[in-house]
């Protein structure tokens, strides 16, 4: 009864228990796709990479315990996440930028990147997602979200535009900037409609990405330090016989052929 | 008093297992840092890193370099199950264990039969597919289906549809499909501390001369292949590394052929009882 190392490997040799193996083997790699296949969720500061993250996270949930707010869970059964990784719901408890990011601190596989400053974290990034509902859209004076929002002015910065409606006030839109925004969800969670009409997006689906070969001329212009204006005068264009003597001596160099 | 005595080391694996899961609840919900986090990874104080080694190995399997807290912590464990043996795990840590214990009693008390057989050895080829199938997909393979995460982190951070479920699978399993299914042919975390367990100095010591073979031992051992009387009788002790080290042998023998022992002294005291004059002198 007792497992003899010697049983155990002649056995890997037999078809029958071969072919188990195989099928056990592929069953299970297929269940865990299939539950790794999970929506993306919003995860704690510095947080590696989605692939990495789900690979190296052991689902110890200190993280869970050093966040001294009720924001970080791991993700149960029935939640529709990968399961036992660390997550949060922004409508319910935002991330509240804890200066120095104890979740990420008490991570013991460095699943969360350590000793980083919690305004570099990319938790996500705030998206006006319905411009219908929110109010500032509206024409009314809201700016909930601008306010509640720890990068003040900076993450979310309001716009003005003329209102033509009343045709005397002004809408104050407010803007998201990528660059800023650590998704902390602290505007999602404050907004005051019964839905919010900014919420916080996994970056990889809020973001588009340009071609590499795309090039903005306005751009290029700040980024090239040369002159791109027209010139006063208008170019020397060299003249017909001129330009056309010098073709036929690089031809002739090219070919050695000597003129008769 | 007789009844607490008869079952002591029941009452105390019970004991350990409430005692690390209460502190583990007062560590997420009241912040009491006594031990945070879970049987995956945790520290003590705060500072001691403890990690599930079978959990680490199957994150470096998927390619992935870890931080060396996590490293010294599955370290830590390694050395102590070694040293106690590898399934004391399952005997007086896990919680699964309790469920699947649960299991067989509804099984003896209603005396049913099993169904099905599945090898005990199953549970190393499974062990041995967890590595390569957590290289193919990517992540720790045995973690994501973990009966044991599951109501592991359901008990501290909550009970929800997955204790219910997990439980409830894990009991109609083993009462009505496969005796001691999930614990005894299934689990590959108990395939790996089994393997630990080869090396355990800790180890459950038998006299042959006190026992009179009634098998009572044999009827609540979880692994019953351990309780070999020809082999114990030869080395003085179970050697299996599947012995979970439980001690519900030792607590029902009615003429206590069984104790707690450290592997050198099991095999010396037997030397003894056969009169080897060298043995007198190397345990005085």
């Amino acid at each position: 009864m007792a497992l003899r190392r010697r049983d155990f490997l002649t056995a890997a040799f037999r078809p029958r228990e071969l072919a188990l193996a195989c099928t056990g083997a592929v069953a299970w790699t297929h269940a865990v796709d299939e539950a790794k296949a999970a929506p993306f969720s919003l995860r704690p500061p510095h947080a590696r990479e989605e692939p990495d993250l789900l690979a190296s996270c052991i689902k110890c949930g200190q993280c869970v315990e050093a966040c001294p707010f009720d924001t970080l869970h791991l993700a149960k059964v029935g939640d529709e996440a990968a399961i036992g990784v660390p997550r949060f719901d922004a409508r319910q408890e935002p991330c509240h930028m804890c200066e120095d990011v104890p979740c990420a601190a008490s991570c013991p596989t460095d699943a969360l990147e350590k000793n980083l400053a919690i305004e570099e974290a990319q938790m996500g990034l705030a998206v006006l997602i319905d411009q219908e509902t929110c109010l500032a859209f509206q024409g009314l004076r809201c700016e909930v979200c601008y306010r509640a929002c720890p990068m003040l002015g900076k993450a979310i910065r309001l716009e003005f535009e003329p209102q033509e409606r009343t045709g005397k006030h002004a809408f104050f839109l407010p803007v998201v900037d990528s660059d800023q925004c650590t998704g902390c969800g602290m505007c999602e969670h404050a907004c005051i409609l019964e839905e919010a009409a900014i919420r916080v997006l996994p970056r990889d689906l809020a973001k588009g990405k340009l071609g590499e070969h795309y090039r903005f001329g306005w751009k290029e212009e700040a980024r090239i330090s040369r002159d791109f204006t027209a010139p006063d005068r208008a170019p020397e264009i060299p003249e017909w016989e001129d330009s056309m003597e010098r073709v036929l001596e690089q031809m002739d160099d090219l070919t050695g052929i000597e003129e008769p | 008093m007789s009844w607490l005595y008869a079952h002591r080391y029941l009452l105390a694996r019970r004991a350990v297992v409430a005692g690390m899961f209460v502190l583990f609840w007062l560590g997420a919900n009241a912040h009491l840092g006594v031990l945070t986090g879970n049987l995956s990874s945790s520290r003590v104080l705060r500072t001691v890193p403890l990690s599930d080694p079978f959990a680490v190995l199957q994150i470096l399997a998927t390619g992935r370099s870890l931080a060396a807290t996590v490293l010294v912590g599955a370290l830590i464990v390694l050395v102590f199950y070694a040293a106690v043996g590898g399934r004391v795990f399952c005997g007086w840590v896990c919680p699964v264990g309790i469920v699947g214990d649960g299991a067989s009693w509804i099984r003896r008390r209603f005396a049913i039969r099993g169904q099905f057989r599945v090898a005990r050895s199953a549970r190393f080829w499974i062990l041995a597919l967890a590595l390569p199938v957590s290289a193919v997909t990517g992540v720790a393979a045995f973690e994501w289906l973990s009966p044991i995460g599951i109501v592991q982190r359901e008990l501290i951070q909550g009970p929800g549809l997955g204790l219910v479920l997990t439980v409830s699978a894990l009991v109609l399993v083993d009462v009505f499909v496969v005796r001691e299914g999930w614990c005894g042919s299934l689990c590959p975390l108990g395939a790996f501390y089994s393997l630990l367990g080869r090396l355990a100095l800790v180890r459950v010591a038998f006299d042959p001369k006190r026992c009179d073979h009634c098998g009572d031992c044999a009827k609540v051992c979880p692994e019953p292949h351990v309780i070999d009387f020809n082999a114990m009788a030869q080395k003085g002790f179970i050697e299996s590394g599947d012995c979970l080290n439980c001690a519900r042998c030792l607590e029902v023998c009615p003429r206590d052929a069984y104790q707690f022992s450290l592997r050198s002294n099991a095999g010396a005291a037997n030397d003894l009882g056969e009169g080897d004059p060298h043995a007198t002198q190397s345990t005085a």
